[in-house]
């Protein structure tokens, strides 16, 4: 049999039809489900009598408008509380697992997914949310969809897809002191652009990848959608299954250890072929951060903010300076000299409980800057409960940080945590769009270290030097 | 779902690339549970100013662009979130066709859910069709989805284009794929029976 990438042996395991011209019918085994994207979904459904077909397969949580501070407190904005009352509803009324606002097991889609042992090996994974592409990092195919095909698989726990073209992204070498897996996903989306994806599915290959932690893994496939990629994965190994054992929805015992012998099956075969192939030098990375208005416009530390009068393209120095105008940054300041108003530690992307302690152990015993005010939103009620058993709770509230409950937050600002106009963010999530954090709000995407030095000098720093 | 057959219409030329969903929709109107409505909210953030009145700096608030159905914009149009809300949003305002020289995956897919034609054309052309329509506002283009062809009054742009056969059946006779994909209900339960014999665990093979 020809050799296959780890992308075509999930492809081929998942085909329910195939026919010339029209896009396959995939099998998909886990769709997740959140309150901003599935009430056109579940109504589409009821106005057509139709059920959800494998209730089982379907999981929901309620993370994007969930307020991050008190649980106590009533929702002020009516129009979120009935999003979410919709979703408790149509769970109710479809037979769907939900991890409700006051769930144990609440948090971020994309990770209480890993978390409970609902993401594996091998597994098609979909949901309502661009950044589902976080699951691939065990070795899954996990791809965003729109609400049209949220109720699409409700209803036939399949996806109608065109293939994508397979992408390799090798990073080669061994990463410095105080550079991380953010770093390495802003260094790629730099260098193939935030469109250089598109059409593709990545497998993420090489010696960083392989020493790489579950939750890094997690980081840089959570940001292949800011490349344009349909999905981002990570071949399964040791890393994967030890992250794996034991969790709540995997197979347990002797079970796990057959699945482990299966799912080394998944790897790409020697000798198979990408359609792309990119290639970074990981050892000469440094840490980086973004200066303009998407997840490609973005540099090292030690760098500068960008010229446009430098560039050929019109284009080019149009897009930079309209960019630079909106985020109020002067052509060739240094990126250390980037004062901040406002730190944001949280999100799909950065969130996990390797991300707080790495925070933590920046911010131990100093201060954030009497100019910034800074928050820290654990992906999960877990995570924050693990994040408290170890203490770091209290060294981010000695050091002046606010320590809220799990959600999206400000990563999108669908809550009340906002930026106000002009407010400058040094945030770890995904997006720097205009107005992603708020209106006229101004985002610098960056790791968790990073972004904790910068809350306590008040501006960016170089963290190697920290 | 409307079908779409022929679509003659003023274009609106955003000449910026890389417009996000973001943009489109801000999420501070994501939170209805319906998929009407959001034509209001359309490109809020740069339609409107700080006190709500409209920013008369942004295309759609100038003159002889308010009718306009047909969108241009630059490459890599629809990059970001997954959310619908961006072709309910240019649905519901007026919009029926987004043309640009790429789109991002997940933008493109929810047009066709939603009978909005997005039209691949090559850059050299949409920058042409950006110029013409900068100059005259309500200058108008004319689509035929069954033969694939874009053209303007005068003729001085004619193109074809590409489209998949199936989506373009599916719009032409405005059908959504779940009705389709349920006529293969055997395959489904087939697929499912098969795939519990090897104890739920997908090996790749």
């Amino acid at each position: 049999m020809a050799p296959k990438t780890m992308f075509e042996k999930m492809w081929d395991s998942h085909i329910v039809h195939e026919e010339e011209g029209q896009p396959t019918v995939l099998y998909v085994d886990l769709h997740l489900v959140h309150e901003v994207t599935s009430p056109q979904a579940f109504d589409g459904l009821r106005m057509n009598n139709r059920k959800v077909r494998r209730p089982e397969l379907t999981v929901a949580t309620a993370d994007h408008n969930t307020p991050t501070w008190e649980l106590t407190k009533p929702i002020i904005d009516p129009i979120a509380k009935a999003q979410l009352d919709a979703l408790d509803k149509n769970c109710d009324e479809f037979g769907v697992t939900l991890y409700d606002r006051f769930s144990p097991l609440q948090g971020i889609v994309h990770v209480i997914g890993p978390e409970q042992g609902y993401t594996q090996p091998g597994k098609i994974i979909v949901c309502g949310d661009s950044h589902t592409s976080t699951h691939g990092a065990f070795g899954a195919f996990a791809m965003g969809i729109g609400t049209s095909e949220v109720e699409h698989v409700l209803a036939t726990q399949t996806i109608r897809q065109f293939k994508p073209k397979t992408m390799e992204i090798r990073i080669d070498g061994t990463l410095g002191k105080g550079v991380t897996a953010k770093d390495v996903i802003l260094a790629i989306i730099g260098k193939i652009g935030i469109g250089g994806a598109t059409g593709h599915a990545i497998e993420y290959t090489g010696e960083v990848m392989r020493n790489m932690s579950m939750e890094g893994r997690m980081t840089v496939c959570n940001m292949s959608i800011e490349g344009g990629a349909r999905a981002g994965m990570v071949a399964p190994d040791d890393t994967t299954f030890e992250y794996m054992r034991g969790r709540a929805q995997v197979p347990q015992g002797d079970e796990f250890d057959a699945a482990v012998e299966q799912w080394r099956n998944l790897a790409t075969d020697e000798g198979a072929t990408y359609d792309t192939v990119v290639t970074i030098d990981g050892s000469s990375l440094e840490p980086h951060l973004t200066w303009g208005t998407n997840p490609g416009m973005e540099g090292p530390i030690s760098g500068k903010v960008p010229n446009p009068a430098s560039y050929e393209d019109a284009g080019d120095r149009e897009s930079i300076g309209r960019a630079l105008e909106y985020m109020g940054l002067e052509p060739d300041t240094l990126m250390t000299d980037i004062k901040l108003d406002r730190v944001f530690i949280g999100s799909c992307t950065n969130s996990r409980i390797d991300d707080l302690r790495a925070a933590a152990n920046i911010a131990k015993g100093k201060k954030v800057s009497d100019s910034v005010y800074a928050m820290v939103v654990p992906g999960s009620a877990a995570i924050k409960k693990q994040a408290e058993e170890e203490g770091l709770d209290k060294i981010f509230t000695e050091a002046g940080f606010d320590w809220r409950i799990a959600g999206c937050s400000m990563c999108l600002g669908m809550n009340p945590d906002i930026l106000s106009p002009g407010e400058r963010c040094a945030s770890t999530s995904n997006r720097n769009f205009e107005g992603r954090q708020g209106k006229g709000g101004r985002t610098h995407l960056v790791s968790p270290e990073m972004a904790a030095a910068a809350a306590i000098a008040g501006h960016f720093v170089d963290v190697r030097d920290w | 779902m409307e079908p779409f057959i022929k679509h003659n219409g003023a274009v609106l030329p955003l000449n910026r690339v890389n417009v996000d969903t973001d943009q489109i929709i801000p999420k501070q109107f994501l939170k209805r549970i319906e998929r009407t409505g959001f034509g209001q909210f359309l490109f809020n953030d740069w339609r409107f100013l700080e006190d709500g009145s409209p920013n008369p700096d942004f295309i759609l608030n100038k003159p002889g662009y308010e009718n306009a159905s047909i969108l241009v914009g630059g490459r890599n149009f629809g990059c970001g979130s997954s959310r619908e809300h961006a072709p309910w949003a240019l649905l519901d305002y007026g919009f029926k066709c987004v043309i640009a020289p790429s789109f991002a995956d997940i933008f493109f897919n929810n047009c066709f859910q939603n009978g909005v034609l997005p039209v691949v054309l090559p850059e050299e052309t949409v920058n042409q069709i950006l110029e013409k329509a900068e100059a005259n506002p309500g200058y108008q283009l004319h689509i035929d989805l069954d033969g694939q062809r874009v053209w303007d009054e005068d003729e001085e742009i004619v193109s074809g284009f590409e489209i998949e056969s199936f989506r373009r059946y599916l719009l032409l006779n405005g059908l959504d794929d779940i009705g389709l994909t349920l006529e293969r209900d055997d395959e489904i339960a087939t697929f499912e029976a098969n795939r519990s014999t090897h104890g739920g665990v997908l090996t790749g093979d």
